[in-house]
C-alpha cells in the first residue's frame, strides 16, 4: 500500500462512502431489468404496500397539521381521517398478500434472512402503530379500545411505561416513535432487497455463465472455460467442444 | 447444455443461486411504483368519499351521568367499598393484587407499581373534597376521613348490596341502613358528574394541560356503562372486539389471531388469559421473525406448492427453453 492509498484507507469520509455505495451492487439501486422469473401479480404487492404506506404518511401528515382533534368538528379534517383509515386497510391488505407471497416464495433464501426480518418486524411495528392510532382518535373507540388494552400491556408489566390510558403519550408514540422505527424498517427492507435482487425461484438454475480464460486460448481442440454455475462458490472446470458452447454469455 | 456440468459433491444447506445470473428482461420500477400509487391513492380518494370513516363522540362522565346515573351511583359506591375493577386491579395501579402470571412468573408484579391509583380517594374522595357550596357533601368527605377503614369499607359494601337488590339499582329506593355517609359521597359523585365538573376533576391536578384520563378512563370503565355501550357495538371480549369497529366498518382485521386466542380454551377461562395470550403471541411473533432459522417451517413453502403456481410462466418458458431442439 503507498502513501496515498493509505491516507484515503485512514479517512472517514472515504471509508464511510465506500460502505454507503458497497451496500447495493453497482447498478443495482433502480434497475430497468429484472431477472426473467419476476413475472407474477403476486410482486406487485411489495410496491402497492410502500405506496400505500406513503399514503399513509401523507394523510397522517396532514391531519397533524390541525392537531390531534380538529377533524371532529372539520368536514375537511374529517375526510382526511378518511383518507387515513382506508389507506391503512390497504396497506395492510397489501403487505399481508405481500408477506404471504414471499412466504410461499420462501423469500429468505440466498442469505435474504434479515430481508425477511426486517420485513416481519415492519408487520409487526406497524400493527403497534395502527394501535396507537385507535386510542389516538380521542373518540369512543379510544376510550373502548384503550381500557380494554390496558389489561393485555399490564398483564406482562409493559402497561407500568407505555399507558393506554394517557393519549398524549399514545400521540406522541403514533405519530413520532413508531413511524420512525417503521419507516427505519422499510428502507431498510427495500436496500436489502435491491442489494441481494428478488429471490429465484425454488431449484431453478441460472443458464451455464461461461468466461473464457485467456490461458484457454491458445489451447487446441477445444477451448477451458470455466463455467459458474447456481451458486457463484461452485466452479467446475469442463471441456467443451466448439458445438456445444455456451450461447448465453452476459 | 448444464448436463455438461458436475454437480458439487456435498449440497449447501443454501444452494439458491445469486439472482443476477439469471437471464433478465426490461422492468420499469419507476412506472410500476408511480401507477401503484396513483391507484392506491385513487382507491383511498373513492372509499373516503363513498363509505367516510367512524367517528363516535366520546363518552364524557357528564354523558355517562345523564344516561345511567344509578351505574355511576352503583360505581362511586364500589371504588368506596374497594371492590370495583381499578381497586382490586394490582400492578401497575396498586398492591391490591398481585396481577396476571404466566405460570409461575409474575411479571407484572416484578415491575410493580408505576401509575398509583388509589380508587376510593383519586376516583371519587379527591374530586369531592374539591367541591365548595355543598355543606352537606362538604361533611360526608369529612365523616368519611374521619371514619376507620375497616368501618368506611363495611359501610360502602352495605349500600353495594343495598343498591343490588333493589330493581335497577334506583338510590331512591334503597331502604335505611348503616350506610354512614356513603349514600351522600355517591350521591355528590353523581352531581359532579352531571355538571361536567367531574370530567376535569379528575385529569392530573399539577397540569394546567392536562392531557392524562387514566383516572377518568378508569372510573368508567368501572361501570358497566362503557362495556354496555361497547357490546352493543359487537366490540365486546367474546365478540372478537379486536378486530371489530363501530358501525359496518372495518376495523383491525389483522388483529385476528391474537383475539382468536381469547376465543378458546383454556385461555376464554383462565384468570391469567391476558398474560397467556401476551406469551403465547411474543412467542408466535418470534417465531414469525426469525421463521427463516427455524427447521421444518422453513422448508415448508417447497412442499406447500404455491411457488410453482407464482412462477408458472418462468418455468414454462425455462422450459421451452432446455426442449431439444
Amino acid at each position: 500500500m503507498n502513501d496515498a492509498d493509505e491516507l484515503v484507507s485512514r479517512n472517514w469520509t472515504t471509508r464511510f462512502r465506500r460502505r454507503v455505495t458497497g451496500v447495493v451492487p453497482r447498478g443495482q439501486w433502480l434497475p430497468d431489468r429484472q431477472p426473467a422469473y419476476v413475472s407474477s401479480w403476486i410482486y406487485v404487492f411489495g410496491v402497492v404496500t410502500l405506496a400505500a404506506f406513503l399514503v399513509v404518511l401523507a394523510s397522517g401528515i396532514a391531519l397533524a397539521v390541525g392537531g390531534s382533534a380538529w377533524w371532529h368538528t372539520s368536514a375537511f379534517g374529517h375526510f382526511l381521517n378518511s383518507m387515513h383509515l382506508w389507506s391503512v386497510e390497504i396497506f395492510f391488505a397489501a403487505m399481508v398478500i405481500h408477506l404471504w407471497g414471499k412466504f410461499f416464495m420462501a423469500a429468505w433464501r440466498g442469505r435474504r434472512a434479515l430481508t425477511w426480518i426486517t420485513g416481519a418486524v415492519a408487520f409487526l411495528g406497524s400493527i403497534g402503530t395502527a394501535f396507537t392510532g385507535y386510542l389516538s382518535q380521542s373518540n369512543f373507540d379510544s376510550q373502548w379500545i384503550s381500557t380494554q388494552a390496558k389489561d393485555g400491556l399490564n398483564a406482562v408489566g409493559v402497561g407500568a411505561f407505555f399507558n393506554v390510558l394517557n393519549p398524549a403519550q399514545m400521540l406522541l408514540w403514533h405519530i413520532v416513535l413508531l413511524p420512525v422505527v417503521v419507516g427505519a424498517l422499510v428502507v431498510a427492507h427495500v436496500v436489502l432487497v435491491r442489494r441481494h435482487g428478488v429471490v429465484p425461484p425454488i431449484d431453478a438454475h441460472p443458464p451455464i455463465v461461461a468466461v473464457r480464460l485467456p490461458e484457454a486460448e491458445s489451447s487446441g481442440g477445444g477451448e477451458e472455460v470455466r463455467a459458474f454455475e447456481a451458486i457463484t462458490d461452485v466452479r467446475t472446470t469442463v471441456r467443451i467442444t466448439a458445438e456445444s458452447r455456451p450461447e448465453h454469455t452476459p | 447444455m448444464t448436463s455438461l456440468i458436475s454437480r458439487p459433491r456435498a449440497r449447501r444447506h443454501d444452494d439458491t443461486p445469486d439472482s443476477h445470473l439469471f437471464p433478465t428482461r426490461e422492468y420499469d420500477l419507476v412506472k410500476e411504483f408511480v401507477v401503484a400509487f396513483a391507484v392506491v391513492l385513487g382507491l383511498t380518494l373513492l372509499l373516503a368519499a363513498v363509505f367516510s370513516s367512524p367517528d363516535r363522540r366520546a363518552i364524557t362522565l357528564r354523558s355517562w351521568a345523564a344516561a345511567a346515573p344509578n351505574d355511576v351511583v352503583a360505581t362511586a359506591t364500589a371504588e368506596l367499598a374497594g371492590t370495583s375493577a381499578s381497586a382490586t386491579y394490582g400492578p401497575p395501579y396498586n398492591s391490591a393484587a398481585d396481577g396476571q402470571q404466566i405460570g409461575p412468573v409474575p411479571l407484572a408484579k416484578w415491575i410493580g407499581v408505576h401509575v398509583p391509583i388509589n380508587s376510593a380517594y383519586d376516583l371519587v374522595i379527591t374530586p369531592l373534597r374539591q367541591q365548595t357550596g355543598d355543606p352537606a357533601l362538604a361533611s360526608a368527605v369529612r365523616q368519611w376521613q374521619a371514619t376507620p377503614p375497616a368501618q368506611r369499607t363495611k359501610q360502602a359494601q352495605a349500600y353495594a348490596d343495598a343498591l343490588a337488590a333493589v330493581p335497577g339499582g334506583n338510590p331512591r329506593r334503597v331502604s335505611a341502613g348503616s350506610y354512614g355517609p356513603v349514600p351522600e359521597l355517591a350521591g355528590g359523585l353523581l352531581r359532579l358528574a352531571r355538571s361536567g365538573g367531574l370530567d376535569s376533576a379528575l385529569t392530573p391536578e399539577s397540569s394546567f394541560y392536562a392531557a392524562d384520563q387514566t383516572k377518568a378512563l378508569l372510573l368508567l370503565s368501572d361501570g358497566a356503562y362503557l362495556e354496555n355501550q361497547a357490546r352493543a357495538e359487537n366490540l365486546g371480549g367474546d365478540q372478537w372486539g379486536m378486530m371489530n369497529e363501530v358501525g359496518n366498518y372495518p376495523g383491525q382485521p389483522w388483529m385476528w389471531l391474537y383475539t382468536f386466542w381469547y376465543q378458546i380454551e383454556p385461555f376464554s377461562s383462565s384468570g391469567n388469559a391476558d398474560a397467556l395470550v401476551w406469551g403465547l403471541m411474543v412467542l408466535l411473533s418470534l417465531g414469525f421473525v426469525f421463521l427463516p432459522y427455524l427447521p421444518g417451517v422453513r422448508s415448508l413453502p417447497r412442499y406447500l406448492g404455491v411457488h410453482r403456481l407464482i412462477w408458472r410462466s418462468y418455468r414454462a418458458t425455462a422450459a421451452s427453453r432446455e426442449r431439444p431442439r
